[in-house]
Parts: structure tokens; C-alpha cells; sequence
């Protein structure tokens, strides 16, 4: 089985517009995946027939509406190999999964004299959290390196593993800047013979769009993931989790739903998920990210893999051999996924974007919300391409074109 | 709107001949760093004053060819000037970079070619960086500091 690009398309709206003349090529799903007619469909179908509040109404409307939003809990957990549906929470996005494990995990378990390890090559968002935490607990963050063949140095993680301090791991499975897939059961089974106890989150926002993954098979206590990478809407992520961690957990956001019982004396935590789910939840979203599930599970993620590997190859031959062009990134299809970062001589990166969008050529410019890599990097800052299911190789001669032409500019 | 209304051919000019470009200034006064995170573009600005005039003044950094050259254009149109007055243009930089017309055009010198780039939004912050940052250091300055640090959102 292939992805048949020409029918793919005609699914996306936004990929039928063109730009000065030129039809639009969408190199930037990295940041933000296009949205498919049917997650389109499956929210405009929330709006006008089953509109009401969810978990809270008696009436049909509210039901249906409710049994809906717990099916897209039960299709996402189906999707990610979840280990129940129960360990699904609906957040924002992974950003908000990740903070809701820092805030009530990391921050109510561990104190001084315990470390929590990330990496190097994390975003921001798998960054950030744990370096505030550290520096309201008083744990330290310890950070994995980089190799220069842009994969995490497997032989310094086993030195900051040494002492048995880490007790929490946090990992992204797929570089947002660099593309690299990381060894996760390498990288967990070493933590674990380090510390049998430690608690492992995966940021799983730039796997789940465009692997298999199966989150019970990985045996981590946390997984994040957001649905605007996934062919879903903005506004809506989940966390992963197993459910008997869930159940060790206080609330992250408090409010409305989350509770069984409150008066002025006592309130008693709803179970989870929905202890985790604090308010009126993203009920339209969640109905789209059901859709999102359905169009990649149509296509098969083995088929999206497939499909992605063989053009990822073809992007960096095509730019390994383009003049003054360098990529930032393992070089093996099989170690890597579509994100691809490279630099151009003597063209600022801000420089290339506006000469790309010229050509109609959408990619994604700067830090990447990654800037601990892009000062292992010695950069200010990239230019990323990044590949999905709409895209292929007649993506790659608009890119080189305007490339060689901001070379050019930049250079007479 | 073409690359070629962004990038006219004195702003390339200054990117690859940049004016007032040094990494020191003897006898400085202040110095600022802004950084604009979302493109990665880094200014340091070194200013001298010598009776109420800017008598020294020196841009080094990385950036995009726009904040780059209009850094470039910065320093040649305000050394030389009274503080107040290199305020006052500043000002009517920012403003130019909000459609505004320039008052003073002539005075601006090259600064006034980058009037097209108020027409690509995501680009004005790039060309305001060199004349936010003399504004910053003239401010520092007559607050008797010697040194400022900026960093905008994204």
C-alpha cells in the first residue's frame, strides 16, 4: 500500500488555494498539520446537531453529545495503544499534558536530592516544565547531550543515570528541529536499571502524527500528545497515562467536573480522567481528533511511515547535493522522521522563509521553541522543512527553486 | 508586493557593506543588547555622547538582512545628532513602520527605503530592532546607566 498524494489532497482545503499565481506548498506540519474535510465535517456535525454541555445534561442532546466525546476518548486510546481509555485526559495540547504531570507529579513527589533528566533536544514544551519545577523544589534537571551525529549520547545519559538520583525521565520520542527518532526502550531500560522506580514521560508530539505507536507496548507511566500535528484541530492534546498513576495524582486545574462532592468543609476528586478535566472540555475538538484518528488509521501509520521514509530520502538527496545547503540531522530515512532543518550560506534563515513564500513555499523559520539544541547547534536559529501525507516529490522543486533563487538575491 | 518591495537594492547594500559595524567603541558610554527570539536576530548597540551629541555610535549582531541593514541605516542617520533629536527620529522611524508617512524623510536618509517593509508585517519588528535599540540606549544613557538588555516577545 502507497498514499495516493493526488486523491490525499483533494482533501484538504487549504492545499487548493494557490499563492501569487503558484500552488500552495505546505512544508511546515511540523508546527501545524493541514486539516482534513472529514475532522472539518465531524466539528461543523458538533455545532449544528449535537450542541450542548457534556457529562452534565439529561436531555438527548447532551447525551449523545457526551457519548460522543467519550468515543473519541475510547478511538484516541485505540489509536495509541493507551493502556485504558481511563488514562486518556483531554489538555489543550502536549504543552498543557506536560505541565499537568510536572504540577501534579513531579512537584508533589520529588524534592531536593532528587534529579529529574530531559535532554538537549527537547522542546521547549518537554523542557521548560521540569527546569520551573526544579527551581521551585529544589530538584536538579539534568540534561542529556547531543552527539554530532545528532542523536542523544546513549554513554553520558548512563553517567547521569549513575547515582540512582533520577526519578523521573522526561523524553521527546521525535525531534521537532532534528527529526531523530530516539531508542525510547533503550533509552527507558537504561533508566529503569539505574532506577527500577523512575518515572518515564514521552513527548509524543512529533511521533504520533507520523509512526505506529503503541503506548502500552513502550511501558511509560506518561505520554503526551497534541491533535493540530495529527490532521486534527488547534485546541485539543492529550496525556497518556497509565491509569494507576492517575489515580495517585491531585488535580492539575481544578473547577467544574473534575469534583464528586464539595462543600465549605471537604471536596472529593472526581476519578480519573476526568479529575484532570476541569471545566467544559474541548468537546468540538475532541470530536475532530476522532476524525483525525479515522484518516490516518484509513491511510495505515505503517502506509504514513512508509511513505514519509521514502521522501524524506528523496528531500535530503536532493538537498545534500544542492549547493551550500546543510542539513542539520541524522542522514539515515530509517533513524528519522520528515523534520528536516538545514542551513543555506549566507542566507539568513528569516531571509529564506520570505523568499520561500514567495515561491508559495511554506516552512517554518527560528528556534523552533527548541533553543537548548540550537545552542548545541552554535545557531540563532533554522530553517525546517517538514514532510506529511500530502506532501511529495513534486513538493521538492518549488523548495530547491527558491532556495537557489534566495542564494542568488542574497549573494549579487 | 514582491521580494523585490522588501529587499530594494540600498537595503541589500547595507547588508553586505553594513555601516558602523564594530564589535567596540572606544570611550563608550552604553551598550544594549536586543534580541528578537522568534527570528533569532541579536543587536548589540555601543553608544558615545560627547556634549548632549551622539559622537560614537556601533552595531554588531546576527540577523536577517533587513535587521541587519536597517541597523546600518540606523547609525548613519543619527550620528552625529542631539539626543532629543535622534529620539524624534526614532520615533518617526517606528511611525513609518506603522504606515505613518515619514516627516522627516530626508533626515532618515536611507532609513527611508525601508518604508515597504511596513507592508510585510511579520518583518517590522526586523527593521525597528536598530532604531529601538538607540531609542533604549539614548534612554539608558540619560538615566545614567551604562548597559540594557531587551528581549522581545514572539
Amino acid at each position: 500500500m502507497t498514499i495516493d498524494v493526488a486523491t490525499v489532497r483533494k482533501q484538504y482545503p487549504t492545499l487548493q488555494q494557490e499563492v501569487d499565481g503558484r500552488r500552495l506548498v505546505y512544508l511546515d506540519s511540523a508546527a501545524s498539520s493541514q486539516t482534513p474535510e472529514a475532522v472539518l465535517d465531524a466539528m461543523d456535525g458538533y455545532y449544528r446537531r449535537l450542541r450542548a454541555n457534556v457529562e452534565r445534561g439529561v436531555y438527548r442532546l447532551s447525551e449523545e453529545a457526551t457519548a460522543r466525546y467519550e468515543a473519541s476518548r475510547h478511538r484516541l486510546a485505540a489509536f495509541v495503544g493507551a493502556p485504558s481509555p481511563d488514562g486518556v485526559v483531554f489538555t489543550r495540547n502536549v504543552t498543557e499534558a506536560i505541565n499537568l504531570v510536572a504540577y501534579s507529579w513531579v512537584r508533589r513527589r520529588l524534592g531536593p536530592g532528587d534529579a529529574v533528566l530531559t535532554t538537549a533536544m527537547e522542546h521547549h514544551a518537554n523542557f521548560v516544565p521540569w527546569w520551573h519545577a526544579a527551581q521551585d523544589t529544589g530538584v536538579e534537571l539534568r540534561v542529556v547531550p547531543v552527539r554530532e551525529d545528532f542523536h542523544l549520547d546513549v554513554e553520558a545519559m548512563g553517567h547521569l543515570l549513575a547515582d540512582g538520583r533520577v526519578r523521573f525521565l522526561a523524553l521527546g520520542h521525535v525531534s521537532n528541529v532534528l527529526g531523530t527518532i530516539n531508542p525510547l526502550s533503550e533509552l527507558i531500560a537504561l533508566a529503569r536499571a539505574a532506577n527500577p522506580e523512575v518515572v518515564v514521560l514521552v513527548d509524543g508530539a512529533q511521533a504520533v502524527p507520523h509512526l505506529p505507536v503503541d503506548v502500552a507496548a513502550l511501558d511509560v507511566d506518561f505520554y503526551g500528545i497534541t491533535g493540530h500535528k495529527m490532521l486534527g484541530p488547534t485546541g485539543i492534546g492529550a496525556l497518556i497515562a497509565k491509569p494507576e498513576r492517575l489515580e495517585q495524582m491531585p488535580p492539575f486545574l481544578t473547577g467544574g467536573s473534575m469534583i464528586l462532592d464539595v462543600s465549605a468543609e471537604h471536596v472529593v476528586w472526581n476519578h480519573p480522567p476526568h479529575r484532570f478535566e476541569a471545566g467544559t472540555p474541548m468537546i468540538a475538538e475532541a470530536f475532530g481528533l476522532h476524525a483525525a484518528c479515522d484518516v490516518l488509521d484509513e491511510l495505515g501509520m505503517d502506509v504514513v511511515r512508509a511513505h514519509e521514509r521514502e521522501l524524506v530520502a528523496t528531500f535530503l538527496d536532493a538537498l545534500g547535493a544542492a549547493d551550500g545547503v546543510t542539513v542539520y540531522g541524522p542522514t539515515d530515512p530509517e533513524q528519522r522522521s520528515g523534520a528536516i532543518s538545514f542551513a543555506v550560506d549566507g542566507v539568513h534563515p528569516h531571509d529564506l522563509g520570505a523568499m520561500l513564500d514567495s515561491y508559495g513555499v511554506c516552512i517554518r523559520v527560528g528556534h523552533h521553541c527548541a533553543k537548548p539544541l540550537m545552542r548545541w547547534l552554535g545557531v540563532n536559529a533554522t530553517a525546517r522543512a517538514s514532510l506529511y501525507v500530502y506532501n511529495d516529490v513534486d513538493d521538492l522543486a518549488p523548495l530547491l527553486e527558491g532556495i537557489e533563487a534566495a542564494r542568488r538575491f542574497f549573494a549579487r | 508586493m514582491t521580494m523585490d518591495d522588501l529587499y530594494q537594492e540600498i537595503i541589500l547594500d547595507h547588508y553586505r557593506r553594513p555601516k558602523n559595524r564594530a564589535p567596540a567603541l572606544d570611550g563608550e558610554d552604553v551598550h544594549v543588547h536586543h534580541s528578537n527570539p522568534l527570528c533569532g536576530d541579536e543587536l548589540d548597540l555601543r553608544l558615545r555622547v560627547r556634549d548632549g551629541r551622539i559622537d560614537g555610535l556601533v552595531f554588531d549582531g546576527e540577523g536577517c538582512s533587513i535587521s541587519q541593514a536597517s541597523a546600518s541605516a540606523m547609525t548613519d542617520a543619527v550620528l552625529e545628532r542631539d539626543l532629543d533629536d535622534a529620539l524624534e527620529l526614532a520615533e518617526d522611524f517606528r511611525l513609518l513602520m506603522h504606515g505613518t508617512p515619514a516627516t522627516r524623510p530626508d533626515d532618515l536618509r536611507d532609513g527611508v527605503v525601508f518604508e515597504g517593509v511596513a507592508r510585510f508585517p511579520v518583518r517590522v519588528k526586523c527593521a525597528l530592532l536598530g532604531w529601538m535599540a538607540v531609542r533604549d540606549a539614548i534612554e539608558t544613557y540619560l538615566a545614567g546607566a551604562s548597559d540594557h538588555a531587551v528581549t522581545y516577545d514572539d
